[in-house]
This record gives C-alpha cells, structure tokens and sequence, in this order.
C-alpha cells in the first residue's frame, strides 16, 4: 500500500532524452496506466520507478521516501515483465517461492502464500512444472504469481499482455482488474495499447517523445482531450482530424473546409470566438459522423463511400471528402455501399477544436 | 526406389559418406596399425588395409619400453587444471563484459580477442621469457599456466554470445525478487548458462589435450611430457619411426577427447547454437 510520486523526473541516454520533467503522483491504490507509443519514454518511467535504471535528475518517492539511490530488491515493488522472464530452471513453484527464500521467510509461510496466490490465479496444479511445460497464458499467470506473493506496495507491469493472443489478452485484462479489486495495492501499468488503458485504468498518462501529454480518467482523455495527439491516440478507430476555417457570417460561426460549411453551435462558438487565428484543426469521432437521409444546409457534408467494414454490432465506413479520408461509424442496417454517395450529418457539440500551431485543444 | 529417394541419396549420404570416410580413415589406420608386426607392416606384398596376423606386442612396447601412462597422467594433470582455470576467468570476465557494462568494457572485450590473434607460434618466445623468470621452466605448472593464455580469450568469447542469449529481463527479476548482483549469477545466470560453459570446457580441454608447441618448447624431462610431446620425441628416433606403438599411443590418447564429446554432446549442441529453451 503506497503512494508513488515523480517529481521532474528526466533520463537522458547520451543525446537521447527519454524521459522530460516528468510529474506525477500516483494516490495509494491506483491503478495507473502509462500509455503512449513505442519510444515514448514509458518502460524507461517505470524502470527508473523499479530502480532498474538510473535516473539522470528528479526524484521518485514511494511512501513519501526518496528512493532514487535505492537498489530495486529494497524499493518492495514488484514487477512482471513482458516476456515474463520466469526462470526456466526452476519449477513453478520455486519460481514463486524464490523472492521469498531470499528474504529469508520461514518455509511454511512461503508454502502457505504460494499455494494462496496459485488459488487466486487458478495455477495450483501447474507448482510442480518447469516454464517450458506451460502455455503463454499459463506462463503469465505465473508471473503475475511471482509479483503477488510478496505482497509488495507497489506493482510494475511491462506491457504484460503482448504476447499472448488477442482473445486471452481480453480475458486476462479483466483478471488482471479483478486481482487489483481484490488486492487493493497501487499498480504502475505500461502498454501501447490504448484499448488496454482505457479498461484497465482508474487513471491514464498519455505520454509522447518522453513528455507527459495528459493525465486523466479513461472517459476524460476520450471526451476532453487535451491536444492533438492524445485525441487521435486513445479511440479505436482513431477520431477524424481536418483543417477548416472559422468564419462569422449572419451572427453565426461556421467551419469551413473542403467544400462544405457547418454550423457550430452556439455555446462553442462563443468561446471559439475570442481565438484569434481562423485556422484551426478539428477532430470528430467516428461515432459523431452519423448518416443523414438527405442533405440538410450547414449541417450535412456529402461523401463517397469506399470501403465498408461490417464488425456486426457496427458498420465503419472509410470515406472520403475530397482528397481527406474519415471514418464514420454506422448502424448494421446502413444501405450505405461502396461508390456510392452519402450524406453525414455531424454532431457538432462533440467536435474537438485543436490550434494549428501547437495542436493543443482550443476548448 | 522414388525420385525422392535417389535425390536424397545423391545430395545428403554420398557426400555425408565421403566426409565421413575422409574423417575416419585415420582411425581406421591407426588402429590396424596398432594390431600389426613390423614384418607385417613392411612387407608390400600384403594388402595393406586389413590386418592379417594380429599382435599385441605394439601396445606391451608402448606400456613397457615409454612412460605412456606417465604421459597420459600429465595430459589430464595439464589439461583439467588448465580447464578450471581458464573457466572460472572466463565466467567472470565474460559476465562482467556483457552484463555490468562498465566503461570501456566493449574495448576490453575486443582486446582480449585481440590477444587470441597472436599464434602461438611467434609468442612462446616471450613467454618463454616470463616462464624462465617464474622459475616454473620444464615443469607442468608451466603448462598449467601458459594454456590459460589461449583458453581464456576463446572462452570468454563463446561465453559472451551465450550470456548475450539470456534475456536480461530474467536477471532484472531476480534483483527485484531480492538477489544480489553475485546471487544473480550463481542462482540465474550460471544454471541458464550450463549447457555453454559446458561447451566452453569441452573445448578448453580438448585444446589442451591436443596441445603440441608450448609441451615441446616447455618441458624437457621424459617424465614431465604430455602425451602427444612424448609420443613423437621417445617413438621417433631420428629417421627410425615404431609405427606400431606410435599408433598405438595415438588411437590410446584420442580416446579421453572422444568420450568427453560423446558424454555431453547434447549440451554441446546446445551451447554452440545459444539455444536457450524457455
């Protein structure tokens, strides 16, 4: 049980900065997903939280105590690692058993918390295995095995589900979520997946080119992104970008771009108004870009539809405006068909504006 | 009889068999050799690729009239102390290379290679200059000595690529788990790397078995030679060879090596290929 902090932390590899001023405070019991794309200095964050890397300057604090200086086997954190790195001479069970042996607790506690933990991730017959008898699944619950029986205060997990198979990742990210239910200790978790962060995660860093990008509850970076990258980052399939031009006309604001005028309502563009450069990005999601039956004035745009791809329980539509291509989600029912024209009808409240020259979000 | 099998035939056993065939041939020679008189030997009337009265004066000769045992006992003496000796270095110096990463270790790494390069040949002058000086001339621990100088470059290069293969993930766990540094390596890295270190020791016995130049220019006493010195210096008499016990003596001391090969050859595949099975 511990509270993690971060406090300007920077690590640079000669010229290479990894990581830059980096803040963060992790609030005891949190589940926290770093997430961001490869290279973005987030498995570099949490091995400098595990000690397994040297911090260049700043300072990280587990339990309001400074750790930097510490080695990783007295930090009490524990962490599972991408490719599991379960020792393959030793048996499951001495796998689990061995940070306990080394700290030297009493042979009947060890047995006793093994057998714990091997319950609670349905390992038990598994003990007596090498590594290399067992399946990626299985080899994963074992790691995770060997972190829990420490009973640490802090978890590190890196990218722990990408070797496994999208079905299994789906069904050991909810394990995963119910063993932090249960255990109720802080987790540090590192992916690239955003889909991951986003149902695993009480609290989401989006981290780029080792920048912080923004911190916030899953639905929060969804609907309230704070720039660019982070808008187009978490969503599957990734929300539409477009350059367009703010005009005022007839007491209203409207978005120009490529052909097609919108109107922007009221309340947005009161606050869009005092912005004072007339090119602006904006993004819209997927499901924002619902059909429309008939083109409607300063509310629809016209598209060509090119592909579509039926998921079932959703149609998504590549289409294309001009020389820009969007993805509009629709209804299973859509008569939409390739080549043919279609009409989209916004929604306008949910548009995300961005500044063209910094890509920070404008509302 | 498919195509199949005819191409097989063609392109895998003919030339396995005529490499095979090439690389025994000696044996075979050598052991008839063993099992022929001199009369034998000599008369060319005879075909000479079967023995035709066995004898087995040539191996009483070897055991009787030279110090053979004595040699062999020398041999493995040399041979194993120098095995031990190269590999504890090289353990060491091969983890401390790839894993601690310190500074200049890449230059070190290379320059210890780099002292692998010089032949044998041009150097046992200058270490003869050392093994002088270290009052140790015409005894074993020369040898003992000398042979770590080949060993351990060649050890801590083979070692190198097999630590390179373990992921360091496994010892980053181990040091969260609570291990040392030295923990690491003697619970982790050690067991993992078994099967290279035994390759690693095969081969560094084997190169000292079959050791010939620093054995000859070292040592001078009968009683001190290792098995293949002695074989040449006592059973070849200026132009006169005793091709008997000579290959007698060889067939007798190619047999250690062939054991050690054919006791850990699984290992040794293994360690050769880096193949570590998770």
């Amino acid at each position: 049980m511990a509270k993690v902090v971060m406090e300007k932390l920077n690590k640079h590899f000669g010229e290479v900065k990894a990581v830059r001023d980096f803040d963060l405070e992790i609030p005891d019991k949190e589940f926290v997903v770093l997430v961001g794309p490869s290279g973005c200095g987030k498995t570099t964050t949490l091995r400098m939280v595990a000690g397994l890397e040297d911090i260049t300057s700043g300072n990280i604090y587990i339990d309001d105590k400074i750790v930097n200086q510490l080695p990783p086997k007295d930090r009490d954190i524990a962490m599972v690692f991408q490719n599991y790195a379960l020792y393959p001479h030793m048996t499951v069970y001495q796998n689990m058993a061995f940070g306990l042996t080394l700290r030297k607790f009493p042979k009947a506690e060890i047995k006793q918390r093994v057998k714990e933990a091997a319950e609670i991730l349905n390992i038990g017959e598994l003990l007596e295995r090498k590594p290399k008898a067992l399946s990626g699944g299985q080899r994963q619950r074992v790691a995770v095995g060997r972190a829990i029986v420490r009973k640490p205060k802090v978890f590190l997990f890196d990218e722990p589900l990408s070797n496994l198979d999208a079905k299994l990742r789906v069904q050991m990210r909810v394990e995963l979520k119910k063993l932090h239910d249960r255990l109720q200790t802080t987790i540090i978790y590192v992916t690239h997946d955003q889909v991951e962060a986003m149902t695993m995660g009480d609290c989401i860093v989006v981290m780029k080119d080792g920048l912080k990008q923004q911190v916030g509850a899953p639905l929060e970076l969804y609907f309230r992104p704070a720039n660019k990258f982070v808008a187009g980052f978490i969503g599957s399939p990734a929300m539409n970008f477009m350059e367009g031009e703010l005009l005022s006309e007839q007491g209203g604001l409207f978005l120009q771009t490529m052909g097609f005028k919108l109107k922007i309502p009221a309340d947005k563009a009161a606050k869009l108004k005092s912005y004072p450069e007339k090119r602006v990005i904006f993004g819209i999601r997927p499901e924002d870009l619902p059909e429309a039956p008939a083109s409607i004035p300063n509310e629809t745009i016209e598209v060509m539809v090119e592909v579509l791809e039926p998921l079932g329980s959703e149609v998504y539509l590549d289409v294309k405006v001009g020389e820009t291509s969007l993805i509009a989600r629709a209804e299973p029912t859509t008569k939409a068909k390739p080549h043919f024209k279609l009409y989209l009808q916004p929604v306008l409240e949910n548009v995300r504006f961005f500044s063209i020259r910094d890509e920070r979000a404008l509302l | 009889m498919s195509e199949k099998f005819i191409e097989r035939m063609i392109k895998f056993y003919l030339p396995l068999f005529i490499f095979l065939f090439f690389l025994l041939f000696p044996f075979y020679w050598m052991f008839i050799t063993a099992f022929k008189s001199d009369a034998e030997l000599y008369n060319l009337k005879l075909n000479p690729f079967f023995i035709h009265e066995p004898t087995f004066k040539n191996i009483l000769m070897l055991f009787k009239a030279t110090l053979f045992n004595r040699w062999m006992f020398n041999t493995f003496f040399v041979a194993i102390l120098a095995t031990i000796l190269s590999l504890s270095a090289s353990l060491l110096a091969a983890y401390a290379i790839q894993r601690v990463r310190f500074r200049g270790s890449g230059p070190i790494g290379i320059s210890i290679f780099f002292g692998y390069l010089v032949p044998p040949t041009i150097l046992f002058i200058p270490l003869a200059t050392i093994i002088f000086q270290l009052k140790i001339w015409d005894s074993l621990w020369s040898l003992v000595l000398i042979y770590p100088t080949f060993l351990i470059p060649f050890c801590t290069w083979l070692l190198m690529g097999y630590f390179k293969s373990i992921p360091k993930e496994m010892e980053e766990c181990a040091m969260i788990d609570g291990a040392s540094r030295l923990r690491v390596f003697w619970q982790i890295v050690v067991p993992l790397a078994l099967p290279g270190i035994l390759s690693a020791g095969i081969f560094a016995f084997t190169l000292s078995w079959n050791e010939y130049l620093y054995a000859l220019t070292f040592i001078s006493t009968t009683t001190l030679k290792t098995a293949p010195v002695g074989l040449i210096t006592e059973l070849v008499r200026g132009d006169v060879y005793h091709w008997g016990p000579l290959m007698t003596g060889a067939l007798l001391a190619s047999v250690p090596v062939a054991l050690v090969y054919s006791f850990f050859v699984e290992h040794y595949v293994a360690g050769m290929t880096g193949a570590l099975k998770e």
